[in-house]
């Protein structure tokens, strides 16, 4: 995958709701060779302060413009919701490994890279995207990505648990739902669907009784009525995509070991280079220290060592 | 007519006087494709140790007003996989390779680097990494780097010139009360030349959780907010030693490397930059030339050191 720095003109910029924002930046170069899962990384303003670039999670992506969605947190986010349409921002990107699926052919051919570990076992499989808060910005990609798979009989396949702390912060609901996913929510103070973490929710799903909890598997013959939706030797079928804080992603890992299903989950680190040469966002893993711009910051959730 | 750009450090010939600093650049492979790596004058390369290096805890890096502080700890694969996977990428590019070396332990292990890698033609030059902040922590808070000793520093740079042929670099550290002293005892030990500077050892603390921004609590300033003192060490130190010094800290742009130069930089090295922007350097090597026309200088040595006082 060629890495590209270029001068991306801002087509759009505007606030979504509370302190969100997303921002369509024109960008064919790297646009056109970007995968779910995948960065960028911006200068933001062109001065000391502040100084470093900072990465973002590819929201979505077409032939010729990159769409980012992004919380102001500070000095930097906030500057970057000031910037008006039509001036240009710093590029570097695509960045990083993405997330591993079976990807479209037609997609495929206009591509030169092929994902890491194409197993093909996303193919008729329930695929499961868990996204805590922010967490949600690169699972649209995904998403989007999933329903064109010529395979993916059925959109209903796809399941997607948003958590966040309240309603005013649950987002993307709309466009999960325009793709045909299913959408479950779960917020931290009950405002909005399930009250608890989008974590427990999952495992309530992934261990309860009652098929009518679930998404309707019967559709396409993969489960006949009033059969257990999911157990430990049908799970083996499901994945797992998640993006989210630590302490979500350490608890989907457990899932992951629990329920034996495996799991690729985004991780979030600060970056200095975000090109793999400082060193300085790593995580350990089972195979020592892994740069999360450079080996991640996908990974598979069996092989981050969390504590 | 095109000024002269070409300089020289011991016996290494540089087409231009601009570098990219050691740590800052991985071992270029990462850089590929986002800048022209041929028109550069040397990479300095992350240093290396004898044996492989797993490097500090996260978080390693935090960003601080027009800078940053970083503790990776010198992680590395060690000397002889460098040899093996990383040399021969560097090499490609045809630009001089500066490895820089530094010790786990005493004064033998450096020895024992600048003599394996010797032999290695595809190895331009050594810098002695005597000043990296990142390695001391903890319980031995106290202990010493090589290059807050003068007796040292001499020593090690002394041990190393009689195993090596190549040009020897000496980094020194700014945190020192006086680096002049600390300068002239390398090039008393046989150094070709100096890099200067290193990191200036900084903390920073996150007071929501009242941890430091850094895993291991100090970590080495870097960029434009550490500028000011590296330029006025490399005055100091040039007024006192008749070995080239190569400069660093901060630079960001033209300016910037400029004013190193008429301090009495023979030649510049672009650092925490390269992670800003990638293209820096190659913008800084085009930004000299013009500067150089522009003033109807016909060569880059008549700058160094030239500064009006």
């Amino acid at each position: 995958m060629k890495i590209l720095q270029c001068k991306a003109k801002i087509v759009s910029s505007r606030r979504i709701q509370g302190d969100y924002y997303k921002i369509v930046l024109a960008s064919p170069e790297i646009a056109a060779g970007a995968l779910p899962g995948q960065f960028i990384s911006v200068k933001i303003d062109g001065d000391y302060q502040p100084l470093l670039r900072r990465p973002f999670s590819i929201h979505r992506a077409n032939k010729r413009e990159l769409e980012i969605l992004y919380a102001v947190v500070g000095e930097g986010t906030r500057l970057l919701s000031q910037k008006k349409p039509g001036k240009h921002l710093d590029v570097i990107g695509p960045l990083g490994n993405g997330f591993d699926y079976e990807r479209p052919l037609d997609v495929a051919r206009g591509r030169r890279s092929t994902p890491r570990r194409c197993s093909g076992q996303a193919n008729d499989g329930r695929l499961i995207l868990v996204a805590g808060g922010m967490g949600v910005a690169p699972l649209l990609f995904l998403a989007e990505q999933l329903v064109c798979r010529p395979s993916s009989v059925v959109r209903k396949n796809i399941l997607v648990l948003l958590g966040a702390k309240n309603k005013k912060e649950v987002l993307c609901v709309k466009e999960f739902k325009k793709l045909g996913c299913e959408v479950k929510i779960s917020t931290d103070n009950g405002s909005m669907g399930f009250k608890g973490k989008v974590t427990d929710l999952l495992k309530i799903l992934l261990t309860t009784n009652d098929p009518s909890t679930w998404f309707d598997f019967a559709h396409h013959g993969s489960l006949g009525a009033g059969e257990r939706p999911l157990d430990v030797t049908r799970g083996r079928r499901t994945t797992i995509y998640a993006c989210g804080p630590r302490p979500m992603l350490r608890a989907i890992s457990h899932i992951s070991l629990k329920y034996n299903i495996p799991a690729q989950i985004s991780l979030e680190e600060h970056m200095s280079c975000a090109i793999g040469a400082c060193m300085g966002c790593v995580v350990g893993t089972l195979q020592g220290f892994k740069r999360v711009c450079k080996e991640g910051p996908v990974f598979a959730a069996d092989e981050i060592i969390f504590w | 007519m095109s000024p002269r750009l070409n300089i020289k450090i011991g016996r290494l010939e540089l087409k231009n006087p601009v570098m990219v600093a050691s740590g800052t650049f991985g071992y270029g492979e990462e850089f590929k494709g986002l800048l022209d790596l041929k028109k550069l004058g040397a990479i300095v390369t992350k240093t290396i140790t004898l044996n492989p290096r797993q490097g500090n805890p996260a978080p390693r890096t935090c960003e601080t007003p027009a800078g940053m502080l970083n503790s990776i700890g010198l992680e590395n694969p060690g000397l002889e996989k460098f040899i093996t996977e990383k040399l021969p990428v560097l090499n490609k590019t045809g630009v001089p390779v500066i490895v820089s070396i530094a010790s786990e332990g005493g004064r033998e292990e450096f020895v024992e680097l600048a003599a394996g890698l010797d032999r290695l033609k595809e190895v331009a030059a050594v810098e002695l990494n005597i000043s990296c902040p990142n390695i001391i922590h903890g319980n031995k808070a106290r202990a010493k780097l090589i290059a807050q000793d003068a007796q040292a520093t001499y020593e090690t740079v002394k041990a190393v010139r009689k195993v090596t042929r190549k040009t020897l670099i000496t980094k020194l550290s700014p945190n020192v009360t006086d680096i002049s002293e600390i300068a002239l005892a390398a090039e008393r030990g046989g150094s070709d030349a100096l890099s200067l500077i290193n990191t200036l050892v900084g903390m920073s603390i996150d007071v929501k959780t009242r941890k430091p921004k850094i895993a291991v609590a100090t970590g080495g300033l870097s960029g434009p907010a550490v500028r000011p003192i590296a330029v006025r060490m490399v005055w100091e130190v040039y007024k006192q030693v008749k070995i080239p010094i190569i400069g660093m800290g901060g630079i960001m742009d033209t300016a910037s490397a400029l004013e190193f130069i008429l301090a009495g930089a023979s030649a510049i090295s672009v650092g925490t930059a390269n992670f800003v922007n990638p293209k820096a350097a190659i913008e800084i090597i085009a930004g000299i030339k013009e500067y150089l026309i522009k003033n109807k200088i016909s060569d880059i040595r008549r700058l160094i050191g030239s500064l009006k006082i």
